[in-house]
């Protein structure tokens, strides 16, 4: 049985032929409408989430499975004192398939000892987020064509954007692959993606701490949200959240074919008069999301 | 300072200087009612100074955590007065419930029952993570 924990789980190959799969899903529809018809997806979101539960929910649903789950902690038996391996024991009783969110790092991957049914993190405190790196990966092969050669800017809260760890692992793997992290000093990546990934593998990369400095030479453009709940102190939130925001001015020296992504939800950090911009794919990325979770569904449950 | 040769029993050798104690400790050679010898800051050509341990009884011992506390350490097994058997340490891929992991984001602080996993992320450094969080160990 497979899981998705961290998105290294995953060979390159696995990788591609989720993306293919998706690619699929996108071109035809109805020749997935009723692949998990008699399946349950049971969605474990123990931290509020909008987007990435609707989007398991709606992407099981077009594939005509159906859902059950609960939204937050307080409205499960953790609330009672329940430990994760219980509450997952349980569950996997009931469901097909789990994907569940945490807000302890390293949940996910107890919960995928003991639940006897594949497991997906969708979220793991500051630690993964795999399924929005498939996201990410789909989302740049849909717009670019290709996830090789190319200079990837990440732009925000690289220090606790989980989104920005998983997808710089995940980009890691291809050739040509050069980023250029901007963030405030305080927001930069952490030590061991710096030391253990881009290091130890020579991936080209460089450090700035304005957006524009780098803009010219960019194909993708990965802006991130400063996340409040992940700071101990008020204080340093409201220092730092306004310190990397895009404008429409900001883009005058882009490419004409950079992708501009988001894993949203956005506060100030992109102007919405960047939303008219032909470049902004965040919209469309959160579409992706949903083809490329029916994709893994399907292929964890060993439909597809 | 002599030390008798044992009969049966093993020998660290080539523990680094300064550290038999605390490998004593972790091993709880203080509750054998054997013979143990510690000698510290031993003369080594290898290594300047070194530690030894001398055990006189052939006891079960850990060698992936002992390799963890410290790979270069050298472990004889003597029996009837022979060497039978040595072994050099190396780090271990794996070491379960030697460390604990101190972030507090992590499962393990919450769900005090799992077992603390650490897994060898990088042999030339020796650097140790979390399974669960992927925190260093320290």
């Amino acid at each position: 049985m497979r899981h998705l924990i961290d998105i290294l789980d995953l060979s390159e190959k696995e990788i591609t032929d989720i993306l293919d799969l998706a690619d699929d899903i996108i071109a035809r529809p109805a020749r997935y409408a009723e692949s998990c018809r008699g399946k349950k997806l049971a969605t474990l979101f123990f931290e509020p989430s909008t987007r990435t539960r609707l989007s398991f929910e709606a992407a099981m649903y077009e594939l005509g499975g159906n859902v059950l789950g609960f939204s937050e902690a307080s409205s499960s038996s953790t609330a009672k004192g329940e430990s994760v391996s219980d509450t997952v024991r349980t569950v996997g009783c009931y469901a097909d398939i789990i994907a569940m969110r945490h807000p302890k790092e390293g949940a996910p991957l107890v919960a995928s000892a003991k639940a006897g049914v594949p497991v997906i993190n969708a979220g793991d405190g500051g630690h993964n987020h795999p399924t929005q790196t498939l996201t990410d990966l789909l989302t740049i092969r849909q717009k670019k064509g290709r996830l090789d050669y190319m200079t990837v800017g990440l732009c925000g809260d690289l220090k606790f954007g989980r989104t920005v760890h998983s997808l710089i692992c995940a980009l890691s793997r291809y050739a040509g692959i050069r980023f250029v992290l901007i963030s405030p000093p305080e927001l930069g990546v952490p030590e061991y993606i710096r030391n253990e990934v881009l290091e130890k593998k020579n991936i080209p990369y460089k450090e700035v701490h304005d957006i524009e400095e780098a803009m010219a030479e960019l194909d993708i453009l990965y802006m991130t949200r400063v996340q409040r709940e992940r700071f101990f102190n008020e204080a340093d939130y409201i220092r730092l959240k306004d310190s990397c925001i895009l404008t429409s001015a900001k883009l005058k020296d882009a490419k004409e074919d950079l992708c501009i992504l988001h894993p949203l939800p956005r506060v100030n950090e992109i102007a919405t008069d960047v939303d008219r911009d032909p470049r902004a794919a965040y919209f469309d990325q959160v579409l992706y999301g949903k083809y490329v979770r029916m994709a893994l569904m399907l292929k964890l449950l060993e439909l597809a | 300072m002599i030390v008798n040769p044992i009969t049966d029993g093993i020998v660290l050798d080539h523990i680094q200087a300064g550290r038999a104690m605390e490998i004593y400790k972790f091993l709880n050679l203080g509750s054998l009612s054997c013979t143990v010898a510690v000698i510290l800051n031993a003369d080594s050509v290898k290594m300047g100074k070194k530690d030894i341990l001398k055990i006189c009884e052939p006891i079960e011992l850990d060698l992936a955590v002992l390799g963890y506390l410290d790979p270069g350490i050298t472990v004889t097994y003597i029996k009837g007065g022979e060497k039978v058997r040595r072994v050099h340490l190396s780090l271990p891929d794996q070491v379960e419930d030697v460390i604990r992991c101190k972030n507090p984001r992590c499962i393990t602080s919450t769900e005090p029952d799992l077992p603390q996993v650490f897994r060898l992320a990088d042999r030339d450094s020796g650097t140790y993570r979390c399974i669960y969080c992927e925190s260093k160990a320290k």
